[in-house]
């Protein structure tokens, strides 16, 4: 565990970084609320990072800065233009077919042919053609999964994607989320509250505290580890602290 | 078995058992939303032929049908299908062109701050004010020929789309249009997948009223000077005290309502289909 929270970043580190995000001294206020105070962040590539925080710590605004969705008061942000949001709703357009909403961003080629691929990934062929009020909650999140990986981003941000889902269904996304991670090499930021959520998906744990990046944890379990043990015990017990609890 | 409700419990069982088991909840006439029309129409006929009522004041409906069998092939200046044929050319031709107008600036002032400027105000005077006031002017400025009343039933169809269209398009999810910027769609798809789709509800509530509004407007712009359609039947039934016409002629602006309604129902049923509320559950 290498806590190297806040560090201002010298401009030489900044050049020399092949990072795929990198934020400096990002500032993003809402009236006289302060909800990220300079705060900096970089993602190595094919990484997957978790912004581990309370809910109103800034996670959310900051996924939202990074997404492109919302715009920082001060600071810069750099993100690759390839990028997808899965948000916390599955959002799919509910007069589209299951397989016009995978492929609501994708402009050219069979756009059948594309959809039923990536639905396969996530184990919903058979629901191509249904309209998204026959889901069940897990599987239209699944559907919104499918919609963010089938362009092939660079960056897929992840906003509490799980956190309407009942427990059972939150474990089996966690395998799916996995198995995507093999397959696609995109950069992943996943926003949670949920501590078991974060070591069992995260390689780097970034826990957020007063709108900035208060500890950084890489997280060097195997799968099994991520589960069970004295090391995952311990990481959680410091995560657990840290977040006040 | 009957006393299950005393221990505090519900079945719930498959439709046909359960109609047997509580049958009090499960009244529905086949006859749908014709159901009181109907039952009107036999209640007028019962009372028309026991109280023996002055057919000069009250026609029973088999008067008027009758009356209407003999226009259908006998009437004179024309016949009754040539004055429907009359009567739907011009509201048709007003629905159409008042559909068109709202549905442009409806869809134009939805989607940007200038058109809501440009014809918010306008349209909210012509709304609160009763469009049938205009008529005198529309006569003064088209003259009485065909403009005149087409113009009076555009007006009628092209202001309730217009408020209905605007409402629909400014109240799309904003949550959806977010998404869809996040996956990197364009202008054209954004408006055509995503926000005139999600509007598409409140744009049938509009065509609903403007379809309303369109006969309205046929029933005013025909009663004045016309020598063809519904419009003018009524009138010539009023100089010749022909009730039996007039209650023909009001049958057929009802009838005229009720299918235009229905038109908009079946485009309900299939357009919305997506909907959760829409009948047909899972797919």
């Amino acid at each position: 565990m290498t806590a190297i929270a806040n560090l201002s970043l010298t401009p030489t580190e900044v050049k020399t970084s092949n990072a795929t995000v990198t934020a400096e001294g990002v500032v993003r206020r809402f009236g006289d609320r302060v909800v990220l105070d300079h705060l900096n962040l970089e993602i190595a590539p094919q990484e997957f990072v978790i912004l581990l925080g309370q809910s109103g710590c800034g996670k959310s605004t900051l996924l939202r800065l990074l997404g492109g969705l919302d715009a920082p008061d001060d600071g810069t942000i750099t993100v690759p233009r390839k990028r997808a949001i899965v948000f916390q709703e599955h959002r799919l357009l509910p007069w589209q077919r299951v397989w016009d909403n995978v492929t609501i961003g994708i402009k050219s080629g069979d756009r059948r042919a594309i959809a039923l691929e990536v639905l396969e990934e996530v184990g919903l062929t058979q629901h191509a053609d249904a309209w998204p009020k026959t889901l069940s909650g897990g599987e239209a999140q699944r559907v919104s999964l499918a919609r963010a990986l089938v362009a092939e981003p660079d960056l897929v941000l992840m906003d509490e994607p799980f956190a309407a889902l009942d427990a059972i269904t939150r474990l089996r996304m966690h395998d799916l989320v996995r198995r995507l991670r093999e397959r696609h090499s995109s950069t992943m930021l996943l926003v949670t509250h949920d501590v078991g959520e974060a070591i069992g998906l995260g390689d780097r744990i970034l826990l957020m505290r007063d709108g900035r990046i208060a500890s950084d944890h890489r997280v060097e379990l195997d799968e099994r580890e991520r589960h069970h043990g004295t090391a995952r015990d311990a990481l959680r017990t410091s995560l657990l602290a840290e977040l006040g609890l | 078995m009957a006393t299950i409700a005393d221990y505090g419990t519900e079945v719930f069982a498959p439709r046909a058992s359960s109609r047997r088991v509580l049958p009090r909840l499960r009244l529905s006439s086949p006859l749908g939303i014709y159901t009181t029309p109907l039952v009107l129409l036999v209640i007028w006929e019962v009372v028309c032929s026991v109280a023996n009522v002055n057919p000069n004041i009250v026609a029973s409906p088999s008067q008027v049908i009758s009356a209407g069998v003999h226009l259908w092939s006998n009437g004179t200046p024309s016949t009754l299908p040539q004055d429907i044929a009359v009567s739907l050319a011009r509201a048709g031709a007003g629905l159409a062109i008042g559909l068109t107008i709202g549905g442009v600036a409806g869809t134009f002032a939805g989607l940007t701050r200038l058109g809501e400027q440009l014809f918010n105000g306008p349209v909210q005077i012509l709304n609160t004010m009763p469009f049938l006031a205009l008529l005198p002017l529309f006569i003064i400025w088209f003259g009485l020929g065909e403009v005149e009343k087409v113009a009076m039933i555009t007006l009628g169809a092209a202001i309730p789309f217009y408020i209905n269209l605007f409402g629909a398009i400014r109240n799309v999810d904003y949550r959806l249009i977010e998404m869809a910027r996040a996956a990197g769609v364009g202008r054209v798809r954004l408006l055509t997948r995503v926000i005139l789709p999600g509007a598409l509800p409140g744009a049938l509530i509009g065509l609903r009223m403007s379809i309303a509004f369109s006969i309205l407007g046929l029933v005013v712009a025909e009663s004045v000077n016309a020598n063809s359609g519904i419009g003018f039947m009524i009138t010539q039934a009023q100089t010749f005290d022909r009730v039996d016409l007039l209650f023909l002629g009001l049958v057929i602006y009802a009838i005229l309502g009720l299918t235009g309604d229905q038109i908009v129902r079946l485009l309900e049923r299939y357009l919305l289909r997506w909907r959760p509320s829409a009948q047909g559950g899972r797919a």
